[in-house]
């Protein structure tokens, strides 16, 4: 066994018996980062140096009897959580050589339990993507290959796409992550792994870059349910700098993972059955039911009857708040400049040389549904349809404790498939963009593989602030799927 | 509702971003694309339904109206493409 292939679980045991050190951990993942990143492009900025002074500071600390929850365990950092001092980019041009002169309160809170920061993942631009196609620094490979490999280069999914392939081709145990539309589960399902959108308000999201505020929410990436948990107990709690982060108790989500599913009752959307969807997802979705049942579960039909209108809900919503957000890249305080005849040239010659394509669209279309006269007709129906949307939840959650339903509508596909348009990439998320829209947490889990030896993921919703069932319920159909294959890109493979 | 050129352009000035020759037919052509693909929201019955504007659902907090944050005027300035002291620097606004 290499070090790279610990669970972060596996890693704190084999820590605090004195078997590995925090040095040769971050040591084997700089040496598998140095190997395989130039070819997956999964991080922008490598911090080797830093990791490695972090890496022998906790071993001093774990020596001297101090050991945070995460003491020693090496993480990759979405490049969208401002690390103090060393750059971040949101994979976007416009931002420049930004060095934050403040720490992200998640990124701080990982580090007060001890984290190693490897460096920075890549990401769609301003975590505008599923595919991570729109990054400014290239795309990211997916480290898992058809089972016919013809050669094909799989796109690892977006927006968190650096992230989930860094854990699964273990170069990093763990990550942040972020997800607005799906951006945490939909990449985890397509490299694999498990990944986790807490509930709105869960994690904080101060020195986070803003894309759409109502929606953003940090999470975490891994390889297993339980260390998503660790994880998300080291990222969440209450922080007074974000007015919207919740004044909730952070419970042990960890020991949460194993209450097992007896007795729980586990809804199946009728909406999410959709039309021309592979029958491998449909298959999974039915396999990973029948797991839950054998349990002890009782699987129950539910109804979400404004599920349909969740992505155009959500593609007036997200860019109507991303063109106020990214309003403040103006070349004036931070980030790139490029000179105009005046003020407002200079603004506007600066934002068209940083925006890339799929964020100058976005920026377009929140800023005419935000314009006078279109305002009541596209952004306030929206926030409207919103409402039912959430009001399905509600009702939903009265009746079952946890919904399950497919990660996404396919496997990874390739990298240039879906990028003529739009609207054809948006559809990526139609099973994760609905639980933004309500708050409410969402879980990723690898559940199986398509027939090319792809992975397929499902999804767990829970209630508002109830990770623990949605942890519980991950865990269970993580157990009973018993799957060993590993992506043909992987450190020291 | 469908955009003319006119439209993009008008959209364009009010985002700030600078439009190259031919970019605001292609940003045309896209952007109604998609609006026509969200215009099925139309057909939603939303009468008495109050707009949702987030999630979580918790009332904003109140704090104290205090100063907690400031004079670190060197580490704001730190990223400035330009400056003149402790300022931003700007191109000249006013003649």
């Amino acid at each position: 066994m290499h070090p790279t292939d610990f669970t972060i679980r596996g890693a704190l045991e084999a820590l605090s018996e004195g078997i590995v050190s925090s040095e040769a951990l971050t040591a084997a993942h700089l040496e598998a980062i140095a190997a395989l990143n130039p070819r997956l492009n999964a991080f922008v900025t490598v911090t080797a140096e830093r990791a490695m002074e972090a890496a022998r500071a906790s071993d001093a600390r774990r020596a001297n009897g101090i050991a945070g929850r995460l003491e020693g365990v090496p993480l990759a950092i979405k490049d969208l959580f401002c690390t103090e001092g060393v750059r971040t980019t949101a994979a976007s041009r416009i931002l420049g050589e930004f060095v934050p002169p403040y720490e992200s309160t998640v990124t701080a809170n990982l580090l007060r339990d001890g984290a190693v920061f490897l460096g920075k993942a890549n990401l769609d631009e301003f975590a505008m993507g599923s595919s991570n196609a729109t990054s400014a620094f290239g795309e990211v490979e997916n480290p898992w290959k058809r089972g016919n490999d013809d050669g094909t280069r799989l796109v690892p999914g977006g927006s968190s796409g650096g992230s989930a392939a860094a854990v699964a081709a273990r170069l990093a145990m763990g990550a942040t992550a972020t997800d607005t539309g799906g951006s945490i589960r939909q990449p985890a399902a397509f490299c694999g792994i498990a990944g986790m959108k807490p509930t709105y308000g869960r994690c904080s999201r101060f020195g986070v870059v803003a894309f759409a505020s109502s929606l953003d929410t940090p999470g975490p990436v891994a390889r297993t349910v339980e260390d998503c948990a660790l994880l998300l107990e080291s990222m969440a709690g209450h922080d007074p700098r974000d007015a919207t982060s919740a004044k909730v108790a952070v419970p042990d989500f960890a020991a949460a993972c194993a209450r097992g599913v007896k007795g729980l009752r586990i809804g199946v959307p009728r909406e999410y059955r959709l039309e021309g969807m592979p029958d491998e997802i449909e298959a999974l979705w039915s396999q990973g039911l029948d797991w839950l049942r054998a349990e002890g579960a009782e699987i129950v039909d539910i109804s979400l009857p404004h599920t349909k209108y969740a992505l155009p809900t959500y593609y007036i919503v997200a860019p109507a708040e991303a063109s106020s957000n990214l309003a403040r890249y103006d070349g004036v305080r931070f980030g790139q400049r490029v000179d105009g005849a005046d003020l407002k040239d200079l603004y506007e010659r600066t934002r068209a040389a940083g925006f890339g394509a799929e964020v100058k669209r976005r920026i377009m279309i929140g800023t005419y549904v935000l314009s006078a006269g279109y305002y009541d007709a596209y952004y306030v129906r929206a926030q409207r349809v919103r409402a039912l949307i959430k009001r399905d939840f509600d009702e939903a959650f009265r009746d079952v404790d946890a919904i399950v339903t497919p990660a996404t509508p396919s496997a990874a596909f390739a990298a240039g498939e879906k990028q003529d348009d739009p609207v054809a990439m948006y559809l990526n998320d139609v099973f994760t963009v609905t639980a933004n829209l309500a708050g409410i947490p969402g879980l990723a889990v690898p559940a199986g593989f398509d027939r090319q030896g792809l992975p397929l993921g499902l999804q767990v919703l829970g209630r508002d602030f109830d990770e623990e069932t949605v942890f519980a319920v991950g865990t269970a159909i993580e157990h009973a799927a018993k799957l060993t294959a590993l992506p043909q890109v992987r450190a020291f493979a | 509702m469908s955009l003319d050129l006119k439209t993009v352009r008008r959209v364009a000035s009010l985002a700030r971003l600078h439009l190259e020759e031919g970019e605001d037919a292609r940003l045309q052509a896209e952007l109604n694309g998609i609006l026509g693909w969200i215009e099925q929201l139309q057909a939603v019955d939303v009468s008495g339904v109050e707009p949702l504007s987030g999630g979580g659902g918790t009332a904003m907090p109140m704090r104290e109206d205090v100063v907690t944050d400031g004079g670190r005027a060197e580490a704001v300035l730190g990223n400035a493409p330009d400056r003149a002291g402790a300022f931003f620097a700007v191109p000249k606004v006013v003649e």
